[in-house]
């Protein structure tokens, strides 16, 4: 059977910028930026963390028609894009720190949950990020 | 790149996740306005076109939906609660409490303490037990 969760999609509008944010901002490095004629397949992964992997696609046609985007990316500035990301960190105040120095924009600061410390964050598009440290 | 429509989706999205962080704070519309770049009329049109409710209805709901945890996991008085969660007075928090939840907090308090624990990260019980009824 299935032996692990190795690349997820979730929708950006503009894959240059979503590249600055990921790569430049939150640390994520370059897994695979290939263009493929047809699209621009850009993949980025933790480092160290290279079996799983999250694609930055771009809505647009062919692959959708225009309004079909245009519905999707509607969708994506309201945070109701359908993807979301988990990630986990060991020191979530310093995380947290860093970024907002870098201008992220943070939906809340981190706070002791049952589970762990968590805070979340929007990507500059819409969709929601939130960091963990476990317990 | 991104249509008008898109950056006002943002806008709003931005000012939805400042209520959701900063409920406890003496939000106003003019405040909210403000961080959404836009006028006040502006503001409460828009927000209602792009999530379908005003700004001041989702962020009572926000306000209840955060008293309800109080009441249900902790002892704290209901006027402690009713301050903790934004509202400035125990009449309006108690009428605002009934006409969303349909019960008094009080009541709500005692049939809830034999209710299971919620066992979901805090964000997503934000985003799903908001109370969607009013009145």
């Amino acid at each position: 059977m299935f032996k692990a969760i190795t690349i997820t999609s979730i929708f950006v509008l503009d894959q240059d910028e979503a590249l600055d944010f990921y790569v430049g901002k939150l640390g994520f490095e370059v897994h695979t930026d290939e263009d493929l004629g047809f699209m621009r397949w850009l993949e980025v992964s933790v480092p160290g963390d290279p079996g799983r992997s999250i694609l930055l696609e771009r809505p647009g046609p062919p692959a959708h028609d225009e309004a079909t985007a245009e519905q999707v990316r509607e969708l994506v500035t309201k945070g109701a894009g359908g993807g979301w990301i988990g990630l986990s960190t060991d020191d979530i105040h310093t995380t947290y720190e860093e970024l907002r120095a870098k201008g992220v924009e943070f939906i809340d600061a981190p706070t002791e949950r049952p589970y762990g410390t968590d805070c979340g964050l929007r990507d500059p598009f819409g969709n929601a990020i939130r960091i963990n440290q476990p317990k | 790149m991104t249509s008008a429509a898109e950056d006002t989706n943002r806008r709003m999205l931005r000012a939805r996740d400042a209520m959701d962080r900063a409920y406890a704070e003496p939000l106003d519309i003019p405040a909210l306005a403000r961080l959404a770049h836009v006028s006040e009329a502006h503001f409460i049109r828009t927000f209602r076109a792009t999530f379908g409710e005003t700004p001041h209805r989702y962020l009572q709901r926000r306000r209840v939906e955060r008293s309800m945890r109080l009441l249900r996991e902790t002892g704290r008085s209901v006027t402690d609660i009713c301050l903790d969660v934004g509202f400035s007075s125990l009449g309006t928090f108690s009428r605002t409490f009934r006409d969303i939840v349909g019960e008094s907090p009080t009541e709500f308090r005692r049939r809830a303490v034999g209710l299971p624990p919620v066992s979901a990260p805090s964000c997503f019980a934000m985003a799903w037990m908001r109370p969607s009824s009013f009145g």
